[in-house]
């Protein structure tokens, strides 16, 4: 055996810089490592770098980390191989929830740790997978952060790094060296970029703004703030249009404050699907159920009933059809939307291509209705005739011939309020609004949340069909809840279980549940 | 090595005398390797060893110049079979895999060595995927050292160490004619560290020399009476005389002081976390001084009973850091205790936990138990050591737990194996669940959401051998998946050559991404690359049809996800009889990416017409219902909150990152899910006829929509 004898001594007190990086695959977490490593070499440190990056190719979570000290001549320090939790100097996340996982991991404690950290989000399949909305809350990340950390800096790298046509792993360099938590000059930083080779002046500037952003977090609050939001118009102010400002009027005139915003942008909504005169309708129908609303005394209540059936009524009218869709995807404004998103410069050209599936449902659906019935009382000829238009079709609307017949759909805009949709929207419409007028005077809560539940339709063909299904499978429940005090808040919850998946499977729990309630 | 190059790395492995290598510890064992003398190298790819497969593959001039013959083993039997060079020749030889995987694979071979043993060092260097990251089975290589005898070198996590070991692992081989194994684990491998290097070194007898002079000794072959004899020659000779090399090379090492009152044994690759948590106690200091004297197993197997004895002789406990279970080192050292009456106390699995990766943090509660129990003065007024625990007790922490989602690895952006499993899901929506026999691949990704697909996994190319015995009359037939790369390493005769024979009804779904993709976008026998050395381009559907199999299907674009899952419906209804083979091919879109990005800049850049294209979403017609992302899971479709009162869930959104591959449009019509995707096809560098068609069709187009947008209520905003 090799010996290594030693006698006792006063031991050294060093102890290295320890830094963890937390990243997901494909962001350069490595390439952040090599430069922290690259930089501590450079300056006479000895540095010791781990990882395990096989999943790091395939966009799941991982920790690189890294040990630096500038040990005495002669002397070999030995580096640990993992972050010890609670023994973190700085921790360099490159993502908000993974900041979130570092500290849940105890790599981030009060004494020692500054954590520097990317805001923006990138969504895992378990939160964007859920059909309602499953984004996980930043703000517990916030508390959190506030807690257990020495120092935070945090702030959208992503972004910056993108508007320096760069990546994160630049953006978080730079903070890295604003932060002064490592005892290099700014020039260090810059030369071990410059040794790195690859996209070395996008880097450098990506570097630079994260470097000042660090630095002075106040100064970029406000000089170097992003380029402010142009501000939203008044929803309710004047548009020019002597029917359309009529009809604003209206909304103005009649209906109560807390109302009319969600009233305006609905009215915008439902006229914008159809015309001045479906927008009245609109109002008509509002006019009634606010008065509804009065009745039961929701002036008490802040008129929730009316303002919930502000915003789900026009949503209502404003089905999404084949007319909508092949309007929306015809008009002028959306070339220019997708030319911007997809970044076409100069002298390249645009064409998109539609992926349609249309099926005799929606041939139906789009007809007269008393022809519409005909054929749907006829299966069999249905049958046949949807062997031929239930296809997937490429619909290049950059084309002449492929734009003209989808201008053509949108043109059937004039004769949507006679097709059999329209009869089955309207005939959904008088149902759901009945039944949470019935409810309304017995307990207003719960007719406010009946309203809601209209959220759970949505989607075209089989998703719009399963949404339905649940819708009434929720409001199944409203004749057990109606005598509780505490049914709106049943009836909340069953509409959320119904928003975890696809399949129902939370929304059969939850309806047991209340079922036991009654027995 | 396909599509990413490692030039840069093999500029290192021409380091000479008294330069200073740095990097990864995988590429300094390669470098130890040529410095050594090796004749050959052999291998099978996948973490955390691959890099020095794909090094070696771009290492063509180092390697021809000085002699080495390096290859991409078919599997890790065929690598460990390779090593049979060294048994009659004096040549070096080394090979590596993943492990304990690769050893499974093969022990067969690796049986067969030691036993007949062998005249120049053979080498086994296997990558132990132990711990967080890992992604096998939890299983230690120690007892394939221990069951065929073969030396176990675990050198302590420092460059100079390895390449030590490596070195000296060799004559150690040939000093006891036994094959040795170096374990390195994940961290070691890719640790990234220095060491002084010297020459490479010519291999003094070549493969040449042993194929033109050939030797023969039936002593050295596997068949009684040899084979009683080799068992008795291990024990007798390679045993002692690799006891004796270990010793007087010193291999194991010593810190701190000679004497204690406790001490510390420590496996080579524990070493660096060991002193860390010595170091957070107080015992220990940053540069290997300690107060407690450590003793450094850098060789596992065999143990130098002198050694460990003298080493707890005289001290009142010692305290064995040994990863995994079970605790064979622990037993060990109780049993040479015990046999020479040696009275001190010994710790282990009772501080340390009996399962799981020894942390810098599970060492520091274990270290801290044992002083305690044993040499409670040395804690002395125990400074204060790192807790995270008052942080996460706190409740606002504690909340995270709810709030973090998981993240695991999946398929990439564009990856060609998701539509696959798009159509499996629209297949299983329409005739049921199946029972599905998962493989080893990135295909494996599928049992996670949004897929949720697969049941089980029993090894490489094993997916369909998996099912056989779901052979019978039934409703519904059974699935199983294999990849090429798992088809080629094995699967060709244990699953589909087992299948066609024993007449099995079910459907095995081959997935061909052109690479070992998992691994690193190694090259296989079906890759589509052209390379010289290789014979590439061999095809699948031919080598099933060879082995007899009747029903095959070819899918040459996966991204067609109504013929995938039509001919999967096909399959899984078809009336015909025996196995059911479908080969979806498509090119893994990391590795794609790789070689066409850098072609199209160029060609772009030189002028050359191009369409590059990407997917979005019309937000006002998505409805923020999310099935799209249920088929899909890619990571470039995800989702986005609008400014819109109207609005309560987050609509899909695709972002910058699309690579176009087309599934999210072809899952959408295929699932008839919603007209929310469009493609955009940007033409780059127009040709004239190209820009006169889009100014004709722009011109039609935007008057017909400004004619309608007159009608229309100009909101403002």
């Amino acid at each position: 055996m090799t010996r290594h004898e030693t006698f006792a001594q006063a031991l050294s007190t060093d102890r290295p810089i320890t830094i963890a990086i937390l990243a997901m695959g494909g962001q350069g977490g490595g390439v952040l490592a090599d430069w922290i490593v690259g930089m501590a070499e450079a300056q006479g440190w000895t540095a010791q770098s781990t990882s395990v990056p096989g999943v790091a190719q395939r966009t799941g979570a991982t920790i690189y980390y890294i040990e630096m000290v500038e040990a005495p001549d002669g002397a070999v320090p030995i580096l640990a191989l993992m972050p010890t939790p609670g023994d973190v100097d700085v921790v360099l996340a490159a993502e908000f929830m993974e900041a979130g996982r570092s500290i849940l991991r105890g790599l981030v404690t009060p004494d020692r740790t500054t954590l520097i950290a990317s805001t923006h989000r990138s969504y895992a399949v378990a939160e964007k997978q859920k059909p309602g909305d499953g984004a996980a809350d930043p703000q517990a990340v916030v508390r959190a952060a506030r807690v257990a950390s020495k120092r935070v800096i945090a702030s959208d790298l992503d972004a910056l790094a993108a508007r320096h046509g760069s990546v994160i792993s630049a953006a978080l360099f730079g903070s890295l060296a604003g932060a002064d938590v490592l005892p290099f000059p700014r020039e260090a930083f810059e030369g071990a970029i410059r040794a790195g080779g690859k996209g070395v002046s996008a880097s450098l500037a990506a570097f630079s703004a994260a470097f000042d952003r660090a630095r002075h977090p106040e100064a970029h609050a406000e000089a170097h703030a992003e380029p402010p939001a142009p501000a939203k118009p008044d929803p309710l102010g004047d548009v020019g249009h002597a029917g359309y400002d009529a009809l604003l009027a209206r909304v103005r005139a009649d209906f109560p404050a807390e109302a009319q915003p969600l009233l305006a942008a609905g009215l915008r909504k439902v006229v914008d699907f159809q015309d001045l005169a479906y927008g009245g309708a609109y109002l008509d129908r509002m006019r009634d159920l606010l008065a509804a609303d009065r009745a039961a005394g929701g002036a008490a209540q802040g008129h929730a009933f009316g303002t919930a059936c502000a915003k789900y009524l026009a949503v209502a009218m404003a089905y999404d059809d084949v007319i909508r869709v092949a309007d929306l995807k015809t008009r002028a404004s959306r070339h220019e939307r997708v030319s911007r998103e997809v970044g076409v410069k100069g002298e390249e050209i645009l064409y998109t291509t539609e992926f349609m599936h249309p099926r005799m449902e929606e041939v139906i659906g789009t007809m007269p209705a008393r022809l519409g019935r005909w054929l749907e009382a006829r299966p069999g000829l249905v049958r046949r005739l949807d062997r031929v238009v239930s296809r997937g079709r490429r619909v290049r609307t950059g084309t002449i011939r492929w734009y003209l017949t989808l201008y053509a759909v949108a043109g059937l805009k004039r004769m949507r309020l006679k097709t059999l949709r329209h009869s089955r929207e309207t005939a959904h419409i008088d149902a759901w609004l009945g039944r949470a007028l019935e409810v309304l005077p017995r307990n207003y809560a719960l007719a406010v949340e009946m309203v809601g539940c209209r959220r759970l339709v949505k989607g075209y063909s089989g998703t719009h069909a399963r949404g339905e299904a649940k819708f009434d499978r929720v409001l199944s429940a409203v004749p057990l809840l109606v005598a509780r005090e505490d049914g709106a808040d049943w009836l909340r919850r069953l509409k959320q279980a119904a928003l975890m998946d696809e399949e129902g499977t939370a929304l059969d729990g939850a309806l047991r549940t209340v079922q036991s309630l009654a027995d | 090595m396909a599509e990413r190059s490692f030039a840069r790395e093999v500029e290192h492995l021409k380091l000479g005398d008294g330069d200073v290598f740095r990097g990864e510890g995988i590429l300094a064992i390669t470098k130890a390797l040529l410095q050594a003398g090796v004749s050959y190298v052999g291998g099978y790819q996948g973490a955390p060893i691959s890099h020095l497969m794909d090094v070696l593959a771009d290492a063509e001039d180092v390697l021809d110049e000085l002699g080495v013959h390096f290859e991409s083993s078919a599997s890790e039997a065929t690598a460990a079979a390779t090593l049979a060079a060294s048994v009659m020749y004096p040549i070096r030889g080394a090979v590596t895999f993943k492990s304990t995987v690769g050893t499974n694979v093969a022990s067969d071979a690796l049986a067969n060595l030691a036993s007949g043993g062998v005249t120049g060092g053979a080498m086994i260097i296997v990558g132990e995927d132990y711990g967080e990251g890992s992604s096998i089975m939890q299983e230690r290589s120690h007892a394939f050292a221990m069951k065929s005898q073969i030396w176990l070198l675990d050198p302590r996590p420092n460059l100079e160490t390895i390449v030590k070991m490596v070195e000296e692992g060799f004559e150690l081989s040939e000093a006891s004619n036994t094959p040795v194994m170096l374990e390195v684990r994940i961290r070691t491998c890719h640790v990234h560290g220095h060491f002084r290097t010297k020459d490479n070194r010519k291999p003094s007898f070549t493969l040449r020399q042993a194929l033109e002079n050939p030797k023969r000794d039936v002593g050295r072959i596997v068949l009684p009476p040899a084979s009683y004899l080799h068992e008795k020659e291990k024990i007798e000779k390679r045993w002692p005389a690799a006891v004796r090399f270990v010793a007087e090379r010193k291999l194991n090492e010593h810190f701190g002081p000679a004497e204690g009152e406790t001490g510390i044994i420590v496996q080579g690759g524990m070493f660096n976390n060991t002193m860390r948590a010595l170091q957070l106690l107080g015992l220990a200091d940053l540069y290997g001084e300690t107060t407690v004297p450590v003793h450094v197993l850098n060789v596992t197997y065999p143990l130098v009973e002198d050694e460990l004895a003298a080493f707890c002789a005289g001290k009142a406990a010692v305290l064995m850091v040994e990863e995994g279970q079970p605790e064979f080192l622990e037993q060990a050292l109780a049993h040479i205790l015990r046999k020479r009456d040696i009275q001190t106390k010994l710790s282990g699995k009772d501080v340390l936990p009996m399962a799981g990766e020894y942390t810098t943090q599970v060492l520091l509660k274990g270290l801290e138990a044992f002083f305690a129990a044993h040499d409670r003065p040395v804690l002395g007024n125990e400074p204060p050591i790192p807790d995270p625990e008052p942080v996460l007790s706190d409740p606002t922490v504690k909340a995270l737990a709810e709030v973090v989602p998981p993240r695991p690895p999946g398929f990439c952006t564009g990856c060609p194996e998701r539509p696959i499993f798009a159509a499996m899901k629209l297949v299983e929506q329409e005739l049921g669940q199946h029972h599905v026999a998962a493989d080893i691949g990135c295909h494996l990704f599928s049992i996670l959401p949004p897929f949720d697909i697969g049941a089980t996994t029993m090894g490489y190319g094993l997916g369909p051998a998996s099912a056989s015995a779901f052979n019978v009359e039934a409703d519904k037939r059974p699935i199983s998946i294999m990849g090429d790369g798992g088809f080629w390493h094995n699967g060709l005769s244990s699953s589909v050559g087992n299948a066609a024979y024993n007449k099995h009804d079910g459907v095995i779904m081959i997935v061909d991404n052109y690479y070992s993709a998992a691994t690193g976008g190694q090259d296989i026998m079906s890759s589509r690359a052209q390379s010289k050395r290789r014979a590439t381009n061999n095809s699948i559907v031919d080598a099933v049809k060879g082995v007899g199999v009747k029903w095959v299907r070819q899918i040459d674009r996966t991204y067609d996800v109504a013929k995938m899952r039509d001919t999967l419906r096909e399959a899984l209804t078809t009336e015909e009889k025996g196995p059911k083979v479908i080969v979806a091919s498509s090119e893994c879109m990391l590795n794609k990416q790789r070689r066409v990005k850098p072609l199209l800049a160029e060609a772009a850049k030189a002028g050359k017409r191009l369409v590059r294209e990407r997917f979005g979403v019309d937000e006002d017609v998505c409805t923020g219902d999310h099935a799209c992302i249920r088929l899909s899971g890619c990571p470039s479709l995800s989702m986005k909150h609008l400014d819109d009162p109207l609005r309560d869930d987050p609509v899909a959104s695709i972002d910058q990152s699309c690579v176009g591959c087309g599934n999210c449009g072809e899952v959408a019509e295929a699932a008839v899910l919603c007209p929310s995707f469009y493609r955009a096809d940007v033409i780059v560098n127009p040709t004239g006829r190209d820009r006169l068609l889009a100014r004709v069709r722009r011109a039609v187009i935007s008057w017909l929509a400004a004619r309608r947008d007159r009608r229309r209520i100009a909101f403002p905003g």
